[in-house]
């Protein structure tokens, strides 16, 4: 083989100007994997785009919704029978009691809009969400003294009228569906028309909680946020600085000898390690052994803080290693500690480093799902909003990308939409925080 | 240090968790993903009404949820585990084990079990036996039990078209397996004579036994990959059917509802799956859906006992309630259940 090769190198009289078939061969080599690397770059842009694209056009939707404007009259004789607004009284109507205010206030307003149709009140109401009757109540328990009189009320209308605007929802689709009907459709078609029914801007998908499978228009993804928000605060709280802390020992202090070498590939390991063991660890230790509330994110932030660390820890290492010895050699040499070097001198400057590791363990903690599912955060739990930071690590949340999973699950087509509309959400928190990683990066390391 | 500060807030925080933890104030329910939908919607509708805070619930299956519910009693022990079966035997030993010995049983009412393949596809009207044949591991070939020969349907049953036969039935994790093995394939292998010949050859001491046997081999399903196992939820059995059209899977009644513009549902014995055909015990399929509550969390757990009422109160799992709305069969002896709720009736122990 290498006698062949010999031989061959043995012709070499040519002008550089000619080019001989060698040269061409290389050249076309080269020319090659150019190529090669094009085509790849291409193919992953594709993908992105083709990803992108898919995410806007279903999600999009999400942040729009069907609202139906109607006069509801607070009838005294159904919602305070003793006339007293004792707020106790009031209290006792529950949310069933409210429906038929909701069938007059449809009927009255068909027949005020003169629409001729044969629907019953029953089917009339039917077009607003179930969640109105839970919104009247709550409004005339914080308006006792609005009893009696008529309001206008401005209610989310049906996933399948929303779906209907939204063009999800055909007439030839909802032949076997019996939420809605032709008839009803028709109506809808009346109503905007004139409009009553209109697809605004809805604030309520980024703010609000987690509704029930019956009323998917009303669900919202804010509580969620909030829980994923706290987590975060647990994870940065307790990731950054012990992992800053283990970094400095490890990097500066440590003397070399097997027990620091176990240690560090142990760490290297750890961050290869997939989540959903940390998931199994913080379900054993947390909630098993050391009896933390089910569900809480404080459970959360704990167990995204130990999938964090390693991440933190190469980086921060990484960093530190980054900035040259002459640094401390200088500090150490006109009289500053060990300590007084690293704090001083070494820290300031490997901090952006450090930062955007940390931004970078953050954002992947943020989009993690899996160890989440064993501590009891995916399901419908992100239904009360949280009042006081206690309440905000200790009682039930999911996270953002958990009610995601959650919505997906779910039957009605209408929670598919929305799953898609939460992961616009999730990606804009994910671009931010690694655009300010970049920046960070940008404007703060040095270059040695 | 500032790093010091926060690492000893954050220590502080945790420790104030670990002491505030037994406070907990809100109900902790899990189970059945069958159950899932409508205990979210009495859930919501609870927050709503009542002064406490909306329950929890969260999904994992029935036996999940179960054995979470048999850990023990205290706070951080899930107060009411849903199902859609009952509870077994084994189940409420582990549970006594642990010290859960009250538990109070509540039907909540019924649900069907539909088949159903792609709007486009080839529609099909099934008989149990149809099932079997197509779906069990061994079947009955002039008399001898052989390994089951049938790749399409029409080798199945002459009036159905020759497409392939795959199906998505949900995996054994699931309640709703259960059903589908006692209600349908144990209902094909009787009918074809297949139990019949199980049970002549079966081994056991007992004539219990012997019939269990023959049961479980009855129930066994083909592995060759006609019959796939979905242990995750309904939407993935969809996703399944819609990229292979041929495709026939099984869905609860309330899940083919909400999406009757992508499915079409399938007779069994000559029923269309519907509430009512359910309600009568016409359509053959279907099972009763359980939720069980943990006595001692009663008191304990602020609003327990007033879910577990407002759950089977008639104006929410009655028959014009939001449950039956959704797709849930209503119980017609749904009184008693509100009395034996009322009463904190628990389950016998020897049961």
């Amino acid at each position: 083989m290498t006698d062949l090769g010999f031989s061959q190198a043995q012709p070499v009289q040519n002008s550089l100007l000619t080019e001989t078939a060698r040269t061409r061969k290389r050249n076309a080599a080269e020319r090659r994997f150019r190529a090669f690397g094009i085509a790849a770059i291409m193919v992953g842009l594709l993908m992105l785009i083709l990803l992108v694209t898919t995410i806007v056009s279903k999600g999009t939707g999400a942040f729009q919704q069907t609202f139906i404007t109607v006069n509801v009259e607070l009838l005294e004789s159904k919602l305070d029978k003793k006339g007293n607004r004792n707020i106790e009284e009031i209290k006792k109507v529950t949310t069933f009691g409210y429906a038929p205010l909701l069938k007059t206030a449809m009927k009255d307003l068909v027949a005020d809009l003169s629409i001729e149709t044969s629907l019953k009140s029953k089917h009339l109401a039917a077009l607003l969400s179930k969640s109105a009757v839970a919104e009247l109540r709550a409004y005339v328990i914080a308006n006792p003294d609005q009893i009696g009189k008529t309001v206008e009320f401005r209610f989310l209308a049906q996933s399948r009228v929303d779906g209907y605007l939204k063009g999800r929802v055909t007439r030839e689709s909802v032949v076997n569906d019996k939420n809605i009907s032709a008839e009803q459709l028709d109506l809808v078609d009346a109503l905007v028309a004139v409009g009553t029914i209109e697809k605004t801007f809805n604030l309520d998908f980024i703010l609000g909680s987690d509704a029930s499978d019956q009323r998917p228009e009303a669900a919202g993804i804010g509580v969620s946020m909030a829980g994923s928000l706290f987590m975060m605060m647990v994870v940065l709280a307790l990731a950054l600085p012990i992992g800053v802390a283990a970094s400095i020992y490890l990097e500066e202090f440590a003397p070399r000898n097997w027990l620091t070498d176990i240690i560090e590939v142990n760490i290297a390991n750890l961050a290869a390690v997939p989540s959903i063991v940390f998931g199994i660890l913080g379900l054993a230790v947390f909630i098993n052994y050391m009896h933390l509330p089910m569900s809480a994110p404080l459970v959360g932030g704990l167990v995204l803080t130990l999938m964090t660390l390693p991440t933190i820890i190469i980086s921060t290492r990484a960093a530190l290693k980054a900035v040259p010895p002459s640094i401390r050699d200088a500090a150490l040499g006109v009289g500053a500690s060990k300590m007084q070097a690293v704090f001083h001198h070494v820290l300031p400057l490997a901090a952006p480093g450090i930062l955007t590791g940390t931004i970078i363990g953050l954002a992947q903690a943020l989009g993690e799902t899996a160890p989440l599912l064993l501590i009891g955060m995916v399901g419908f739990i992100a239904s009360n909003a949280p009042e006081t930071i206690a309440e905000g690590l200790l009682s039930p949340n999911s996270a953002m990308p958990a009610q995601i999973y959650e919505w997906a699950k779910r039957a009605d087509p209408a929670f598919y939409e929305r799953a898609w509309g939460g992961i616009i959400i999730l990606l804009v928190f994910l671009v931010t925080m690694n655009t300010i990683a970049v920046i960070l990066r940008r404007r703060f390391e040095r270059r040695w | 240090m500032s790093f010091v500060k926060l690492t000893a807030s954050a220590l502080a925080i945790a420790a104030v968790s670990a002491s505030s933890a037994a406070a907990r104030d809100q109900v902790q329910v899990a189970g059945s993903s069958t159950v899932l939908p409508y205990a979210s919607i009495v859930a919501e509708a609870f927050g709503e009404n009542f002064d406490f805070p909306t329950p929890v619930v969260e999904s994992g299956g029935s036996s999940a949820g179960l054995k979470r519910f048999c850990e023990g009693v205290g706070e951080n022990t899930i107060d009411v585990a849903n199902a859609s079966r009952k509870i077994k035997a084994k189940e409420v030993k582990a549970c006594a084990e642990n010290g859960v010995t009250d538990i109070i049983e509540v039907r909540i009412g019924y649900d069907g079990i539909v088949f159903a393949s792609d709007i486009n596809a080839n529609s099909f009207e099934y008989t149990p036996t149809d099932w079997f044949l197509a779906l069990s591991d061994k079947i009955m070939v002039d008399g001898q039990l052989v390994d089951n020969p049938n790749k399409t349907w029409a080798d199945v049953n002459s009036n159905f078209p020759a497409v392939e036969i795959q199906a998505f039935v949900p995996g054994t994790k699931h309640g709703t397996r259960e059903v589908f093995e006692d209600k349908v394939i144990l209902a094909g292998c009787e009918a074809t004579g297949a139990f019949e010949h199980l049970l002549a050859h079966a081994e056991g001491e007992t004539a219990k036994a012997k019939k269990k046997a023959a049961e479980k081999a009855c129930i066994a399903l083909r592995t060759d990959g006609r019959s796939v196992d979905i242990d995750g939820d309904y939407t993935e059995t969809l996703a399944r059917i819609e990229s292979n059209k041929d495709g026939i899977g099984v869905f609860g009644l309330a899940f083919y509802e909400n999406n009757t513009d992508k499915l079409q549902v399938a007779t069994m014995s000559g029923i269309v799956p519907s509430t009512e055909s359910i309600a009568t015990g016409e359509y053959p399929v279907s099972r009763p859906l359980f939720f069980y509550v943990k006595k001692a969390h009663i008191g304990v757990i602020p609003g327990l006992k007033e879910y577990a009422e407002f759950f089977v109160a008639e104006e929410v799992a009655g028959e014009d309630g939001p449950l039956a709305e959704y797709g849930l069969v209503a119980d017609p002896e749904l009184e008693a259940t509100q009395e034996a709720v009322s009463d904190e009736k628990t389950l016998d122990n020897n049961s």
